[in-house]
């Protein structure tokens, strides 16, 4: 076998070949090699083994852990078509906070690009037209209609914060699931921590744009946590009083409430870690619950999901 | 001795047009891992074990104990912080002063629970050397806490891969995700939409013309993980002598 004249003819078909195979440098080493003579025998092997890799085709994962990442995937394609909606759209998003909403987007963009690649032929699929931002269920008459018109920056604001702490949580929670496969775990966790901060600059930018706030910078606005629902913190205190639309149906309080089996998915504002209260020696109940962020569980995530999609899709089903 | 071990590389190996044999080796790791394979046939004589520092141990205690150490250096900076004239000189109702403060109690709290969660099995308490910030002046208060708060993050998402039990996993997880809320808004404190960065990120790049196109572009979003060496070598400039960290077990 010719391996370079291989590569050479992958690349005037994909010349992204090399960019494919570069982050698995160290592909021999997850093959178990390490310390082991190489043989002759063992390259064919080691061959498809690295192009099953390199193209995210083939790699063995089981069906728990194809779901937990095509879970990932429809909530990354709910944010990318949600932000991608509000930048394109017109009086919508300040001029001084749209480098941020770009970069929300684009990171969104690559989770999507990650997610496709480890799935391969698995992965979900979805277009703009698979969602209704009114969490109408395809209705487009949800408690949320308007989201991306001119004016509607504090709507749109408190429907991001739901979508992203609804994704903070997903991935949590899915990534117990991932064990089995540390790389693609580590992917995960990569995406997880990256959702987290767009959580805590969304809620900055409520902040911001509340009554009295500074619309150009909401690091100089306290939250307030006689309104979490409007000023909330960059973490999340208690439940922050059930999000931003507690009162509509859907309600965000199934963003921050328990899971189904609450032992394992407690609601946001559980103080209790491993058996370990978290109150007490000067950490009071709102610091104890801000500190620790909560897993919830798959069928209540796509139970909030399944109100922004239309609903003769597959996702989230 | 590995210094004089033969070049494993076939000289005769010609590479067709368009891919250099160094490049290509680059890109499969095929260097990396012939090395790997001749240095697993070398007996291991680096183990020069450094008594003086703290090993955080093995298995999930050694990952639980990493993230301990993290902890209560994290937890003594935010405490310090409130004895230096930048905080004593912030407004009662400032958002700085609550950042400060919430910051304060969500590492106090994170250091309690791993000492409470590890028993008998938890190390020494450690004691920080903060001799190179300057707790009077906010961008060297801010600065550090920063460097803090991302390396924390990247530890936590570089230790996932070592722990066993799915129930620390979780754990993990809980506080991860917190830390990053604290990094986010500490670089927005500093610098205004900076909450992700090529620093910690790797930051997806669309395509021109194809950004409402997903997936299309180079770069990933993904967070940058650190290894427990990397994080150590960095933790250890804060922490005195006897109480730096070592992570023998996973590397």
């Amino acid at each position: 076998m010719d391996l370079l004249k291989l590569i050479s003819d992958i690349e005037k078909v994909d010349p992204e070949v090399y960019e494919r195979l570069d982050p698995r440098r160290r592909v021999f080493k997850h093959f178990g090699l390490a310390g082991k003579t190489l043989t002759a025998a063992m390259l064919p092997g080691l061959v498809s083994g690295i192009f099953q890799r390199a193209y995210g085709q083939g790699v063995s994962i089981t069906p728990a852990v194809r779901d937990v990442l095509n879970l990932a995937l429809s909530l990354e394609y709910l944010e990318f078509y949600f932000y991608d909606t509000a930048i394109k759209a017109t009086g919508l998003i300040p001029d001084v906070d749209l480098p941020a909403f770009r970069i929300i987007r684009n990171d969104e963009s690559g989770h999507i690009k990650v997610l496709r690649e480890v799935l391969g032929s698995a992965a979900v699929t979805a277009t703009r037209e698979d969602f209704d931002y009114s969490g109408g269920e395809g209705r487009g008459d949800g408690p949320f209609k308007g989201v991306h018109d001119p004016g509607k920056y504090a709507l749109f604001l408190g429907v991001a914060q739901s979508f992203v702490d609804t994704g903070v949580r997903a991935y949590k929670g899915g990534a117990p699931v991932l064990m089995p496969n540390p790389d693609i775990l580590e992917s995960a966790l990569n995406i997880h921590s990256v959702e987290a901060r767009h959580s805590s600059h969304v809620r900055t930018v409520r902040r911001a744009v509340a009554p009295g706030g500074n619309p150009s910078n909401g690091t100089a606005v306290p939250g307030n946590l006689s309104d979490l629902n409007n000023v909330p913190k960059s973490w999340i205190s208690g439940k922050d009083n059930d999000g931003p639309s507690p009162s509509t149906t859907p309600s965000t309080a199934l963003v921050y409430g328990a899971g189904i089996a609450p032992e394992n998915y407690p609601a946001e504002n559980n103080t209790s870690q491993a058996g370990v209260p978290i109150v007490g020696a000067g950490i009071t109940e709102v610091a104890a619950s801000e500190a620790f962020d909560e897993p919830l569980d798959p069928a209540t995530v796509k139970k909030i999901a399944r109100y922004f999609v239309r609903n003769t899709t597959q996702l989230f089903v | 001795m590995m210094t004089n071990s033969p070049n494993p590389t076939p000289e005769s190996a010609a590479a067709p047009a368009g891919v250099p044999r160094r490049a290509f080796l680059r890109y499969t790791g095929a260097s990396v891992a012939i090395t790997g394979l001749l240095l697993a046939g070398c007996d291991d004589d680096s183990d020069d074990v450094d008594a003086n520092l703290v090993d955080v141990g093995a298995d999930d205690t050694g990952i639980l104990n990493y993230a301990y150490a993290l902890e209560q250096l994290e937890a003594a900076f935010y405490a310090e912080i409130k004895n230096g004239a930048y905080y004593k000189g912030l407004g009662a109702n400032s958002a700085e002063k609550q950042i400060l403060d919430d910051l304060a109690l969500h590492e106090l709290a994170h250091k309690n629970f791993f000492k409470a969660a590890l028993g008998n099995n938890a190390i020494k308490d450690l004691e920080p050397d903060f001799s190179a910030v300057n707790f009077g002046d906010k961008n060297s208060v801010l600065t550090n806490a920063q460097a803090f708060e991302d390396l924390g993050v990247a530890a936590y998402n570089g230790a996932g891969r070592f722990i066993k039990s799915p129930t620390n996993l979780a754990l993990a997880g809980k506080i991860v995700s917190v830390e990053a809320r604290h990094a986010a808004l500490i670089r927005d404190l500093r610098q205004y939409n900076n909450f992700v960065g090529s620093d910690v990120v790797d930051l997806f790049i669309p395509t021109a013309g194809s950004e409402s196109t997903p997936g299309a572009g180079t770069g990933t979003g993904k967070e940058r993980s650190k290894r427990p060496q990397e994080v150590l070598n960095t933790a250890n400039q804060f922490l005195k002598a006897g109480s730096k960290l070592s992570a023998r077990s996973f590397s």
